[in-house]
């Protein structure tokens, strides 16, 4: 019920995008079709699906104060938590490229579909972003499994939603300086409007 | 410091040119305006929105970023010619996650408030698009000098966006500017706060109509 609860919670109410701004540059950057939007969502979620919880097994057994205690007693006191962003970073970059290798052997159609996003989520803010706020959150690791798996998702409905209202918008007589990025982030203040009515509901 | 006499090399040899020569300055000045990372090559929103509720925390943020700019786009620089170009993705973020963890530890260390008040937002700066955008645009392909001017000339440019906007949710939604409060001072006494400011959506708001604002002063239109 807890899990439940957290999941509702990080897709709708703490969503990456309207709440807390992660992966912008994405996702104002490829936002322009439902097709490619569906792809790079798709491929947030997977990669996020496995290094949220990739990243809490490198926090509790490597980073954390007294976490190297498993390595004999002299390391019992060892606190590496200031490698934690480069570690993190290379953790996700590894996996980004992990993902990729493994998609191309098993599913060459999938990888054509989403091979080209794989190596620009690498810098997605949102990756980083949610094995940040897990650290933050205390979470263990079946939670911050779902919390990967959910903000995820929060960050692809995100997407898929302003690339649909971002087609329809190409028929709309928008100002000449308000094209493209302006609008996009007017469109998205409104998206979080409606977003924001999420607030209070507990499950 | 190592990096003054790490640059020397290069200013002699272009001693032809001035330091700050009409090229040289376009580095600095272009970002400023027409070629704003911002506004204009759309990069490094994420942080741009979530920490410009007020003006303190983005004054910290902006310097922040200025020096995690002009310090990696020096480093990389100067090893453009060693590093090999299949690893160069990890080579730049493992150079900018250290001087992130460097900006995060002297801000945990002597600022313990504002490390509270940025907190995921700092580690955030390794995926700030800027920098990653300029380290493979520039630094991979110019002399160390122009680099540094080229960080400046970004960093400068993140900077006054954010600090318009920080400018305008502050003013807004607290009624102050760096906690002083400006319409008390000026003698209105109950100045309704506007509570749209202090949510996200203020921000999208705020940097939207900048946007179209500088957008169109500079006649820049998106296709």
């Amino acid at each position: 019920m807890e899990l439940i609860s957290l999941g509702v919670r990080s897709i709708f109410i703490e969503n990456m995008v309207f709440a807390y701004f992660l992966g912008m540059c994405s996702y104002l950057a490829v936002s322009k079709k439902v097709s490619t939007a569906v792809g790079l969502g798709l491929a947030v979620i997977f990669v996020l699906t496995i290094t949220v919880p990739a990243n809490w097994l490198i926090k509790e057994f490597i980073l954390r104060e007294g976490a190297l205690s498993w390595m004999g007693a002299g390391f019992a006191t060892v606190d590496l938590t200031f490698l934690q962003f480069i570690m993190f970073i290379a953790i996700i970059a590894a996996m980004v490229q992990l993902v990729e290798m493994v998609i191309e052997k098993l599913s060459p159609a999938l990888y054509g579909s989403l091979g080209i996003f794989l190596p620009l989520i690498a810098v997605n803010c949102a990756i980083l972003g949610s094995s940040l706020f897990m650290v933050q959150k205390d979470l263990n690791l079946i939670e911050s499994t779902v919390y990967g798996f959910s903000s995820g998702i929060g960050w692809f409905l995100a997407i898929i939603a302003l690339a649909a209202i971002r087609e329809k918008l190409k028929y709309s007589n928008v100002p000449d300086g308000l094209k493209g990025l302006g609008i996009t982030m007017l469109i998205t203040g409104l998206m979080g409007l409606a977003f924001m009515s999420f607030i209070g509901i507990s499950i | 410091m190592a990096t003054e006499t790490l640059e020397q090399p290069v200013i002699k040899k272009d001693r032809s040119e001035g330091l700050l020569s009409k090229r040289r300055r376009r580095f600095v000045t272009d970002p400023l305006n027409d070629d704003n990372p911002i506004t204009v090559q759309v990069l490094g929103i994420c942080s741009a929105l979530a920490i410009t509720l007020k003006m303190e925390p983005t004054l910290v943020m902006s310097i922040a970023v200025l020096f995690v700019v002009v310090f990696s786009n020096l480093i990389i620089s100067l090893f453009r010619n060693l590093i090999p170009n299949r690893v160069r993705i990890i080579v730049q973020l493992a150079v900018i996650a250290s001087l992130v963890t460097l900006v995060n530890e002297v801000l945990k260390a002597y600022y313990y408030d504002m490390y509270k008040v940025l907190s995921v937002y700092v580690g955030l700066i390794i995926t700030n698009c800027i920098i990653m955008g300029r380290l493979e645009a520039f630094a991979m392909g110019n002399k160390a000098w122009d680099s540094i001017l080229d960080g400046f000339g970004s960093g400068f440019g993140y900077a006054w966006i954010i600090l318009a906007v920080a400018f305008f949710r502050e003013l807004f939604g607290f009624g102050s500017l760096f906690g002083f409060e400006v319409f008390k001072a000026i003698g209105i006494e109950n100045f309704p706060n506007n509570g749209l400011m202090v949510t996200p959506i203020g921000a999208f708001m705020i940097l939207g109509i900048i946007i179209w604002i500088q957008r169109t002063r500079s006649g820049y239109v998106e296709q």
